[in-house]
């Protein structure tokens, strides 16, 4: 199978290209950075998913499958940027599958698309609605990518669509958003909150988006790995200190003082937990992790 | 820190996935699950005496919705219930209790609830412990139940429907049970509003003596046999509302048998209330 991945060069997607490549598939990469040691077998195109060469790549190498990475997460990004990447160039990529044949596309989202409050439940399905922007407006665009992604299952019928909502994911790259969070001096929480966190190990992660394009999924799926862990337990096990702060001064001191940044407005994210269920994925794949939570947290602290 | 022996033996045997750092997969904590049940023990045991009838009715194994009134401004009867699961059932079993949402927004309650396994009570919550076996504890009062006066006191107010339906659902046994003596622990004589406004809680209980602290009066806790409710939750109002009516009255019953012959709290008060008779 010859699979399209966009955002191949972020450290999930050269997981997966890997993965891939070494199981036999052929392996297009596009992305605006380079990948200037990819390994063999794997075609980069240095192309903005916004722009025609990224069209080009459809029309000229015709991928089976599509696998699409490239979002803009990063709350640095400025707010136009993200919207049009976010959503602009994910219309785009599925324009493309639907002119040029492509059999399956995946968007690989974030489970962070329903939100974080006092009533939400533990254990989110995938009919709960995505309420991440009512705490979180920063998160509006990537729930509205979520949902326009799998918009594409009733307006592209002939297309295999499948969205995935993975947990953070964490491992020894020590990429991601988690990772960010994790990655200061110290980690600030909201005193008087201690929220589970859940994570997946970033090769279980890669498994479970290549399970995806190999079980030729169709729908929304939640993807999670072990299950979750309350951030002060986290915290001990990557051996980071964890500094409760009266939610008052949270967004003063967060990027100061060795506190790692998070945007003001994520404070929910420290005070409640975004747990989701991922039942009906592993009965469509068979999915097992193999990465239980300590040996993930500890691949992440000694990496 | 070192725990209550008899509470760290009984934890051996409750039966909850811990993981390696003592957390099972709905966030409980080992750890404060030894803390709370160290801590209850002398309230349990010596400050409210709790005495157990019918504790057979409570499944050993399995799924089972208990079912009963609420009273007493605090939660105290959830509390005693869930102790006396863990210390007087055996096996020990945990019992999830249902948390009004209010609670969740407060600090230090909020996670305090979370590692002790109880949740904010939405439906999903309820009907994921059932499937998952476990046991899940539902006043259906609700907060109009333990905002009750004195004056109200084993009167029980609306119940909701949503329990009936879970039940049938899921296909779990209610047990219903009454809980005897919080009326009297915390005898609420008024209501602080604005005080309840702030805070963000629907009502502050005040006592003869102001401070809603409970006194030292005997409790008892009444389990009925399990009920089946027939159907698969999909009835119309009209039918569940017939079932929810049937668990009220068993409740009502085992209260009647719960405050007879018991221990009088105060030397003025009757043993059985007016409309009990």
């Amino acid at each position: 199978m010859k699979v399209l991945i966009t955002g191949i060069t972020g450290a999930l997607g050269k997981m997966v290209a890997e993965l891939l490549t070494a199981r036999g598939h052929t392996v297009l990469g596009l992305d605006r950075r380079p990948w200037p040691d990819a390994p063999a077998g794997i075609t980069m195109f240095q192309a903005d998913i916004r722009k025609r060469p990224a069209e080009e790549v459809f029309r000229v190498h015709r991928p089976d499958a599509l696998i699409h990475m490239a979002t803009v997460t990063h709350f640095s990004a400025p707010h136009e940027e993200r919207y049009q990447t976010n959503l602009g160039g994910t219309r785009r990529l599925f324009d493309y599958c639907e002119a040029y044949g492509v059999k399956q596309a995946v968007f690989v989202g974030r489970h962070t698309v329903y939100g974080a409050a006092a009533d939400s439940t533990l254990y989110h399905t995938e009919s709960d609605p995505p309420l991440g922007g009512s705490t979180f407006p920063d998160l509006a665009d990537l729930v509205a990518a979520d949902l326009f992604a799998a918009s594409a299952l009733w307006r592209m019928p002939k297309m295999k669509t499948a969205v995935l909502r993975m947990v953070y994911t964490l491992g020894p790259s020590r990429r991601g958003t988690l990772a960010g969070f994790l990655g200061g001096k110290r980690v600030p929480a909201v005193l008087g909150f201690d929220p589970l966190f859940q994570f997946i190990h970033e090769h279980d992660a890669a498994e479970a988006v290549v399970l995806a394009v190999t079980k030729k999924l169709r729908g929304v799926f939640n993807v999670a790995g072990p299950h979750p862990v309350p951030l002060s337990v986290l915290c001990r096990a990557v051996g980071k200190p964890h500094i409760p702060i009266p939610e008052s001064m949270f967004g003063h001191l967060t990027g100061r003082f060795g506190f790692s940044n998070l945007p003001a407005a994520a404070v929910n994210h420290v005070k409640y937990p975004i747990v989701v269920s991922a039942e009906p994925f592993v009965a469509a794949t068979g999915f097992a992790p193999r990465w239980d939570e300590a040996a993930t947290m500890e691949s992440f602290r000694w990496a | 820190m070192a725990f209550d022996k008899e509470v760290e033996e009984r934890l051996e045997s409750i039966g909850l996935p811990f993981n390696r750092y003592g957390i099972d997969p709905y966030g409980i904590s080992r750890e404060h699950l030894a803390w709370f049940y160290s801590t209850i023990k002398p309230l349990y045991r010596h400050y409210f005496k709790v005495q157990v009838e019918g504790m057979e009715n409570v499944p050993k194994a399995g799924r089972a919705l208990l079912i009963g009134n609420h009273s007493g401004g605090l939660p105290l009867d959830a509390a005693m219930v869930v102790a006396s699961l863990f210390f007087d059932h055996d096996p020990p079993r945990h019992a999830h209790g249902m948390v009004e949402y209010f609670a969740q927004k407060w600090p230090f309650i909020s996670p305090l609830f979370s590692r002790l396994g109880h949740v904010t009570g939405l439906p999903e919550h309820a009907d994921r412990f059932l499937r998952d076996e476990r046991i899940v504890l539902a006043f259906p009062e609700g907060a109009r139940g333990t905002g009750k006066l004195f004056r109200d006191r084993y009167r029980l107010v609306r119940f909701g429907t949503g329990f009936a339906r879970l039940a049938m659902r899921t296909k779990s046994p209610v047990i219903p049970f009454a809980f005897v003596g919080g009326e009297e622990a915390v005898p609420t004589v008024m209501h602080a509003k604005r005080l309840a406004k702030l805070l963000g809680a629907p009502y502050l209980p005040i006592t003869p003596y102001l401070l809603p602290i409970p006194l030292p009066v005997p409790c008892k806790v009444v389990f009925g046999q399990p009920m089946y409710l027939e159907g698969d939750g999909s009835e119309p109002d009209d039918v569940i509302a017939v079932q929810v009516t049937a668990v009220r009255d068993q409740i009502e019953e085992l209260m009647r048998v719960g405050l007879t012959g018991r221990d009088m709290p105060f030397p003025f008060s009757n043993e059985m209330p007016n409309h009990l008779r």
